[in-house]
């Protein structure tokens, strides 16, 4: 009785017992298929969209590491994009800093930037997170707008150089492919890895029950500083990938609205799933795409398919197969 | 255990007060648990048996005196510092992980017995992957004792509530205490379950472990302990044996009168 | 004697700004209390009050009826928004509400886009475009009229909050859902209440803002940022704390773009903002709850 339940549950990384293959093999597997993409593809649009949706992804497993597993809701995210975007872009830019050393970097100071807001915020119990880092991304927009000298204010940063390997240019979509399928890959393995250790236990129980895990010795404010400052720092990550892929980068790409939407996506995929993150990075990507051509009606569209998943299916469009083998268990029970 | 058994005092709590608002919870309390014991803190209600037991667990701060575990001070540390010292503790009110698996309870229990860090977890070090397997074993070793092993993979929540009680002594004890707190631990039991509690915290402490417990049911306090504190108005009325306590006039009318009255 | 007027004249352009954020803060606030959730449709329905009013200006040519129509109209939509969204969550937590909130957002601000256009609506003040001037300083018309409509819906929500049942009991449950339940307040239609209350302050703040701003589909985000954060300096979930917190923040903008720059105006408010979260977590009026460390 109690392994059916355990093959059931909706998260994937838990240590219970799984059928078939490990975390790792399954993973990795998934990632192969990936591979397949610019070979099936018609053209490099459709492999710079590729491109797009594995950096979305890099930030909505991110940001689903924070928010469905250590509970707490950063509106900070897209500006921690930028962070990482105008540090690796301006390093590259404005110092001659190679992409690839501009990739910790970019990792190091959306971490700081998340560390200066984190722990005043985090000392505070409820939502004060959510709350603080609207705030913070207002001001970091302002800060990518008006530092025009550093950023290139609303004109963008321009003349952003591509990451090259010995002397050879990722310039194109598909030789950007490779890049970010790996970059994606070792994020998605760096999240499984941590959930399955004690520290992603103690992430997931601080979440779950804080007083709870505070008297088993868990410091609670430490645990979520340090998710916090994790999640941010893989957002520095994506957006030093999303700027040398580009070439560029400008303000708006990094504002609250794409910090909303990033929260969205997080529990349209399945917030604290595993592979959640994957579906609401296809449909943050796609959805642009598709109702491009329904203009005035995009949004509204948009708006309803929204609430209708939220109402009907609160634990993301992954906890759906969860949700329907459970109604067919209790039919048969 | 793998502590030295010592002979004096576990934790001394000296003059200890606390006031909420004008409302003097505890006042001037002092008494001491020692090693080896299993020391019970009875009372009326209102008599302060929860906030003692909430500063003791560091969850509610004292106004005034304090409180050494092992002779050091720990009054001033956060709940966490004071597990990381060897305090453990059940709630009255369950506080478990409940959408987490009872096996997975129990290894956060087991938490401040892990060396990974957040790089080592991140990067999946050798080291991770046989601290895991020791953790589950560990785990799973207490939920057999326990009669949990059955309900490992189930949902934390799905238990019933004995059951429940039961995983919260289980999770505790995963850290290796030294000295256990019981909020509780028979309340909302049937009788065969209170008694059964009753047995395996007589087993728990014939190993060696020192337990404060804070509890309604008297047939419990009186069969268990070895060391009663009765408190009335936040204050000490009596101290000593079940004997010593039973006979004692001030607990027979604070406490002993109210439970006739109950009955 | 140049400085004291420019001083006076800036301030007065504060206080009217932060009377109509104290209205959206107040919106903004009751549903935090009542839900805890992030209410990100308390914008839209400022942008509503505007353009609604704008609308029925022509039908009912009169000012005031069009405002009263307006909000009430609007009121009714917060009422309809929760129970179609709201109220059919299963597990209606702080989270998924918020979550909730941003669809709702996203589906009001299409809507207005939709059935009432994309260009920006406006029209005269309640007393015309007029300014009255005070030895030198000159105030216009409309910004008293804000001052003193926000001033009377603050006396008639507090009389609300205080004195009538509803109130009582839509503050019992803000307090403690559980104990408030138990004593047979229905915690689920003080959330409806909640919602309908917070729209009609939101499109009272629009109604009497417009004619000095215009109203635009695409500015209910803005105001419900600002809304946001005069809660949040004021302190969460607290009525006086909106009231305080949006003039404090209407203060700072006005003082802020008058000293230093315009184009920094958001962003001293908001470091002005986040540095009282530094220093009083909790906002100028709410109750520090600060976790042990």
């Amino acid at each position: 009785m109690a392994s059916i339940e355990a093959k059931t549950g909706p998260m994937t990384h838990s240590r219970l017992p799984q059928r078939g293959l490990s975390r790792h093999a399954r993973l990795a597997l998934v990632w192969l298929a990936l591979a397949a993409v610019p070979f099936v593809v018609p053209n490099a649009y459709w492999i710079s969209l590729a491109n797009l949706a594995l950096i979305n992804l890099v930030l909505i497993a991110s940001l689903n590491l924070l928010m469905g597993y250590g509970g707490q809701i950063s509106l900070a995210h897209a500006g921690f994009f930028g962070l990482g975007a105008y540090a690796s872009g301006i390093l590259n830019v404005r110092y001659g800093v190679p992409p690839w050393a501009g990739l910790p970097a970019a990792a190091v100071v959306a971490g700081l930037g998340a560390l200066l807001i984190g722990i005043p915020a985090l000392r505070l119990r409820g939502h004060y997170l959510a709350m603080a880092t609207l705030g913070w991304n207002a001001i970091l927009v302002v800060f990518f707008t008006q530092l025009v000298g550093f950023t290139g204010g609303p004109n963008g940063l321009l003349g952003v150089e591509p990451f090259s390997i010995f002397g050879h240019a990722l310039d194109t979509e598909a030789k950007a492919f490779p890049l970010a399928w790996a970059v994606a890959f070792f994020v998605m393995l760096a999240i499984s890895n941590l959930l399955a250790s004690r520290i992603g236990r103690s992430i997931r129980a601080v979440a779950t029950n804080e007083l709870g895990a505070q008297s088993l010795g868990i410091d609670s404010f430490r645990t979520k500083l340090a998710v916090f400052v994790l999640s941010a720092g893989m957002a520095g990550i994506a957006g030093s990938l999303y700027v040398h892929i580009n070439q560029y980068a400008s303000p708006e790409t990094f504002g609250i609205a794409p910090s909303i939407m990033l929260l969205v996506m997080v529990a349209i995929g399945g917030a604290g799933t595993f592979y959640g993150p994957m579906l609401g990075a296809l449909i943050y990507t796609a959805v642009p795409q598709i109702l491009l051509d329904y203009e005035d009606a995009e949004l509204m569209l948009f708006g309803l398919g929204l609430l209708v998943v939220l109402i009907l299916f609160p634990r993301g469009l992954a906890g759906i197969p969860a949700a329907l083998t459970g109604l067919v268990r209790r039919r048969r029970a | 255990m793998n502590t030295p058994r010592r002979t004096d005092d576990l934790l001394e709590v000296e003059n200890l007060t606390c006031r909420f608002a004008g409302v003097t919870a505890v006042d001037d309390l002092s008494f001491r648990v020692k090693a080896g014991e299993i020391k019970a803190v009875i009372g009326p209600n209102g008599a302060g048996k929860s906030t003692l037991f909430n500063m003791i667990a560091g969850v509610t701060r004292p106004t005034d005196g304090t409180i050494k575990f092992d002779g050091a001070r720990i009054d001033r540390l956060p709940t966490h510092a004071r597990a990381r010292r060897g305090i453990a503790r059940t709630f009255q009110n369950l506080q478990i992980f409940r959408e987490m698996s009872v096996l997975e309870n129990v290894m956060v229990g087991r938490h401040l017995r892990g060396r990974t860090t957040t790089l080592s977890g991140l990067l999946h070090l050798p080291s991770v992957g046989a601290e895991e397997r020791a953790m589950e074993a560990a785990a799973m070793a207490l939920l057999e004792r326990f009669g949990l092993a059955a309900k490992a993979h189930a949902p934390a929540g799905s238990l019933a509530f004995g059951q429940m009680k039961v995983l919260e002594l289980a999770r505790a004890l995963a850290s290796e205490p030294r000295l256990l707190l019981l909020d509780e631990p028979a309340a909302g039991l049937p009788h065969a379950e209170a008694d059964k509690m009753a047995e395996t915290i007589r087993d728990l402490n014939r190993d060696g472990m020192t337990v404060l417990l804070v509890e309604h049911n008297m047939r419990m306090v009186m069969s268990l302990s070895h060391d009663i504190l009765v408190l009335n108005n936040g204050r000490r009325i009596a101290e000593g044996t079940a004997e010593d306590v039973r006979r004692h006039p001030e607990v027979l009318s604070a406490y002993l009168g109210e439970e006739a009255a109950d009955a | 004697m140049q400085t004291t007027t420019a001083l006076l004249q800036v301030l007065s352009s504060g206080i009217g700004t932060g009377a109509v954020y104290a209205l959206v803060a107040l919106g903004f606030n009751v549903v935090f209390k009542s839900t805890g959730a992030m209410n990100f449709a308390q914008g839209e329905w400022v942008v509503m009050g505007g353009m609604v009013t704008a609308l029925l200006i022509g039908t009912f040519s009169s000012v005031g009826l069009a405002v009263v129509a307006a909000v009430v109209l609007v009121g009714v939509v917060g009422l309809l928004s929760e129970r179609l969204t709201v109220q059919p969550l299963k597990r209606p937590d702080a989270l998924v509400i918020t979550l909730v909130t941003i669809g709702l957002s996203i589906v009001s601000r299409s809507l207005v886009m939709l059935v009432l256009g994309k260009k920006p609506v406006g029209y005269a003040g309640f007393s015309g475009n007029t300014a009255l001037s005070f030895g030198g300083v000159s105030i216009q018309s409309q910004t008293l009229w804000i001052i003193a409509i926000t001033l009377a819906f603050l006396v008639v929500m507090h009389a609300f909050f205080e004195r009538t049942i509803l109130g009582k009991a839509l503050r019992a449950a803000a307090a403690d859902r559980e104990a408030a339940a138990i004593v047979g307040v229905n915690v689920g239609s003080t959330v409806l209440l909640s919602f309908g209350i917070a729209a009609l302050a939101g499109a009272l703040a629009g109604a009497i803002v417009t004619p000095l701003t215009l109203a635009s589909y695409d500015q209910g985000a803005i105001f419900g940022f600002k809304g946001f954060s005069a809660a949040m300096l004021g302190g969460l979930g607290s009525l006086p704390g909106a009231v305080v917190g949006g003039l404090a923040l209407g203060l700072l903008e006005a003082f802020g773009s008058f000293y230093i720059s315009s184009d920094f105006k958001d962003a001293i408010a908001f470091a002005v903002l986040l540095l009282i979260l530094f220093v009083r977590p909790s906002g100028l009026l709410g109750r520090a709850d600060i976790v042990k460390v």
